[in-house]
């Protein structure tokens, strides 16, 4: 068939302003700056606190912001797969939580069962915990789906009811000693929040392998395409043959998933496992979601920009401390670049919509 | 009389020249036409008009005055209203309140007068036509049309005396747009100048005093009415002979493709013991009224709704599940009526959107492939035709033809043996129509069955093979092209409108 269409390309419709070319160049970089904003900013951050404190930019420094940067990171990976289709995960601090109890009762008092007390190795152990956050997730994603529960009221109910659960496993009081002993065959949890391989923390290699897993399933995936539509538009995911129930579901399993293996990465640097372990961690993972670009509406995002909005906040925090800020200023610090952040990814949208409907 | 007069008006965006030195002339008490395919500069001028978009070069003139329309504000303080095409309606609010929202009656200078609001409101709905609309209805519960019927009353509460109308009918069945040319036709006698911008060539020839056609952001033709007949119109919107506006499908109908049988969904808007089949080759429209249950119909074969009773066979094979994966796995595709809430994913790309529902289909080892997407999603494209920036730009800087066929590329991509399009042409131009016309002929003679709905006569006349019509959730009628006329077509549809069925 032949193309019918009879309008006229418009740009053809008149002689461009003379100044129009050099316009758009300006936008292009100005889209360009704004997109990489956080990179930006974290760049500033490290220049600023390198200028003022010589213990900045050591290597031992970085190693030890970067541990930090790991926990949060994981954490708002997860959450950024919730919100990208539209929902919200309040639930991950305390998910965490429980998560850290349940292997810390697992290391330390083993699993009473008829025949006696049983314990398991390591990895079985770091094997349950997750699988209780998976748990966990899968139960928000059917009250959520299947129950029609908003997810931020799903959510904030299960950060108390997983809190409360956390506290009742050890009645509120602390596994102190998770260290294990060779006749239970339960050594090593160490190893994954406090060990170094090739010089680098094991935690912030897990948080490597956790990021590129997320960025292949969320960008090289039908998975993760399913999952831009579902908060893009989903009644056009809809009708596209997409099971958006299970979509959802499958978010929520993988936040609850990240969620526990923070919380046993937390546990196995303290070396001991507490019932308020990563209380309030859901609002830095959602505000570093929020500051590496994810829209809270759904459909747009990166986990690329989450781990850098995670680099953001943990090197501010602890650029702020080490420089000698008051913790009472970190936090209004922090609160005015997360909001300031979300303007500029606003400004970025203003500024991409008009470059694209000039180009059309 | 003229009474709003352009002269020289030009608007740049930009490189852009949207409106290229337009002298446009309404009249007072006239209904002045606008026509012109989308992108014409139709929308441009009204939008300076109505005081939203100041003009690159130009003046306008109102009642022998030369005046400064600096905001919408401005136009309306000198009189002049405008009703858009997209609704500005709360939905949350009830119907009196988003009459007055941001002008409320008070009482004592501070609270608003509900009471008065309400019986405003009724006032304005009877000139309406719709005395049975209760003011304390939320917007949100009412059908589309008289949603539209609501933003064009808040425009009749102001003493107009110029009220721009942008396709104020898109939404409306025929027995709500002939009460809006009843209401036309009263502003008219009381000296309102009315300008009426629309894509319906037999709607606008029945109330137009005056039409004017745009093209490619100029002013092609000027005439009077009276003097001009349907064909004229579209020779001036399009620059070409109307004969070539639809292709008729006429290749040779085969096996059965889909066999419907006692389909029935209750709700407000039921579908009641349709019983319809669709041939390879043929192309089958249904033709009827707002809320007479065609949606319904085809969302529910399409699996979105659960039918209550009734089988669909599809190739000879019951399809049981009633799920959307099983039906578009069965040969099933729908192309929806309203394409922003159901057709696309806006944040996504061209390409991307183009291969949602086949995704799965460009894996290696679990990995999507890049090279397949884009080499499937440029064949669509060719294909049909679409018109873009390029395939990673996001779907919504597109027109509404080519979003629709992006749409359409979608659908196509599920191999379906039946494809279901719910009003293809609403709200795209007449160029675009005519593409979409011949898509759906040659994909008949693909052997392809295609079933269409319809709210254009014209439209359902030309294009379709057989017709069915339906009222209250049933087919009352079925024509062949060859007996098929519009006189038989609306008195089939019109036993029950709309407002009778609206609790």
């Amino acid at each position: 068939m032949t193309d019918t269409h009879v309008a006229a390309p418009r740009k053809t419709a008149g002689a461009p302003e003379p100044d129009a070319p050099r316009n758009q160049a300006l936008a292009r970089a100005a889209l360009l700056l704004l997109r990489g904003r956080t990179l930006v900013v974290l760049v500033i951050l490290i220049l600023i606190f390198s200028a003022i404190s010589s213990e900045y930019l050591t290597q031992s420094n970085l190693i030890l912001m970067t541990k930090h940067v790991a926990i949060n990171a994981i954490l708002a990976i997860g959450v950024t797969f919730v919100i990208l289709t539209g929902g919200i995960d309040l639930s991950v601090g305390s998910i965490a939580g429980l998560a850290s109890m349940v292997a810390g009762g697992l290391l330390f008092k083993g699993l009473n069962m008829p025949g006696g007390t049983v314990f398991f190795s390591v990895a079985v152990v770091i094997v349950l915990g997750i699988a209780v956050g998976a748990l966990v997730g899968a139960l928000n994603g059917v009250l959520i789906t299947r129950f029609k529960v908003a997810p931020f009221i799903a959510t904030l109910g299960m950060l108390y009811v997983a809190r409360g659960l956390a506290q009742l496993h050890s009645n509120g009081g602390t596994y102190p000693d998770l260290a294990g002993s060779a006749a239970r065959g339960n050594e090593g949890f160490h190893f994954i929040g406090v060990d170094s391989l090739l010089g680098i923390p094991v935690a912030v290699w897990i948080m490597v392998l956790v990021a590129v897993a997320a960025i292949v399933v969320t960008t090289k995936t039908p998975f993760g395409r399913r999952i831009f539509a579902v908060g893009g538009n989903e009644r056009a995911a809809v009708l596209s043959g997409i099971r958006v129930n299970r979509v959802k579901i499958a978010v929520y399993v993988i936040s609850g998933a990240c969620a526990a293996l923070a919380g046993l990465l937390l546990t196995s640097e303290l070396g001991a496992a507490y019932p308020d372990t990563a209380t309030t961690y859901e609002l830095n993972a959602i505000a570093a979601a929020v500051l590496g670009g994810t829209a809270l509406a759904g459909g747009r995002g990166t986990i690329i920009g989450t781990v850098m909005g995670a680099f953001v906040i943990g090197f501010l925090s602890d650029g702020l401390v080490l420089v000698g800020v008051s913790t009472f200023w970190q936090s209004v610090v922090k609160g005015a670049v997360i909001v300031f952040a979300v303007i500029t990814e606003q400004a970025q949208q203003r500024l991409q919509s008009g470059l694209t409907k000039r180009t059309a | 009389m003229s009474f709003l007069e352009a002269r020289g008006v030009s608007k740049n965006y930009g490189g852009v020249r949207a409106l290229k030195d337009v002298t446009f002339t309404a009249y007072r008490g006239k209904v002045n036409v606008l026509v012109g395919e989308n992108g014409a500069g139709k929308s441009t001028l009204m939008k300076i008009l109505s005081g939203s978009e100041q003009p690159s070069s130009g003046e306008i003139v109102l009642d022998g005055e030369p005046v400064v329309l600096g905001s919408p504000r401005a136009a309306q303080a000198l009189g002049i209203g405008i009703i858009h095409q997209e609704l500005s309606l709360f939905p949350n609010l009830s119907i009196a309140e988003n009459m007055f929202a941001g002008r409320e009656l008070r009482r004592a200078g501070r609270f608003v007068d509900a009471a008065a609001q309400k019986r405003r409101t009724r006032e304005v709905l009877g000139r309406l036509g719709q005395d049975r609309l209760d003011p304390d209805t939320l917007v949100g519960d009412l059908p589309i049309g008289q949603q539209q019927l609501v933003e064009i009353g808040r425009a009749l509460l102001e003493d107009v005396r110029v009220l721009i109308m942008d396709e104020p009918t898109s939404a409306l069945s025929n027995h709500e747009v002939d009460v809006l040319f009843e209401v036309m036709a009263d502003l008219r006698s009381q000296d309102v100048t009315v300008i009426y911008i629309s894509h319906k060539l037999d709607e606008f020839r029945r109330i137009g005093d005056w039409v004017t056609v745009f093209r490619d952001g100029a002013l092609v033709a000027h005439e009077s009415m009276d003097k001009t007949d349907t064909g004229w119109i579209v020779r001036q919107m399009v620059g070409r002979d109307p004969d070539s506006l639809y292709v008729r499908n006429s290749s040779p109908v085969g096996e059965i493709l889909l066999d419907v049988r006692g389909l029935r969904v209750p709700g407000t808007v039921r579908v009641d013991d349709v019983s319809l089949t669709v041939r390879a080759g043929e192309v089958v429209g249904i033709y009827g009224l707002m809320g007479a249950g065609r949606t319904e119909l085809m969302e529910t074969l399409m699996g979105m709704r659960k039918a209550a009773a009734g089988e669909v066979k599809i190739k000879g094979r019951l399809e049981g599940y009633g799920t959307v994966q099983a039906r578009m796995a069965a040969g099933l595709a729908l192309v929806p009526e309203d394409r922003q809430r159901d057709g696309l994913v806006q944040t996504m790309s061209v390409r991307d959107n183009i291969l949602l529902a086949t995704v799965a289909r460009f894996t290696r080892a679990g990995l999507l492939s890049g090279g397949a997407e884009q080499r499937t999603a440029e064949a669509k494209v060719r294909e049909l035709a679409i018109r873009m920036p390029g395939l990673a730009a996001t779907v919504t800087a597109l027109s509404g033809g080519n979003q629709q066929k992006v749409v359409l590329a979608r659908a196509l991509l599920t191999e379906p043996v039946v494809l279901l399009l719910d009003e293809p042409t609403r709200g795209i131009d007449v160029g675009a129509k005519a593409q979409i016309a011949a898509l759906m002929a040659e994909l008949a003679a693909r052997g392809f069955g295609v079933l269409f709905i319809s709210s254009e006569l014209a439209e359902v006349i030309a294009m379709a093979d057989r017709v069915l019509v339906m009222a209250r959730g049933r087919i009352t009628a079925e024509f062949t092209a060859q007996n098929v006329t519009e006189e038989a077509l609306v008195t089939a549809s019109a036993s029950d409108s709309v407002l009778e069925a609206t609790p």
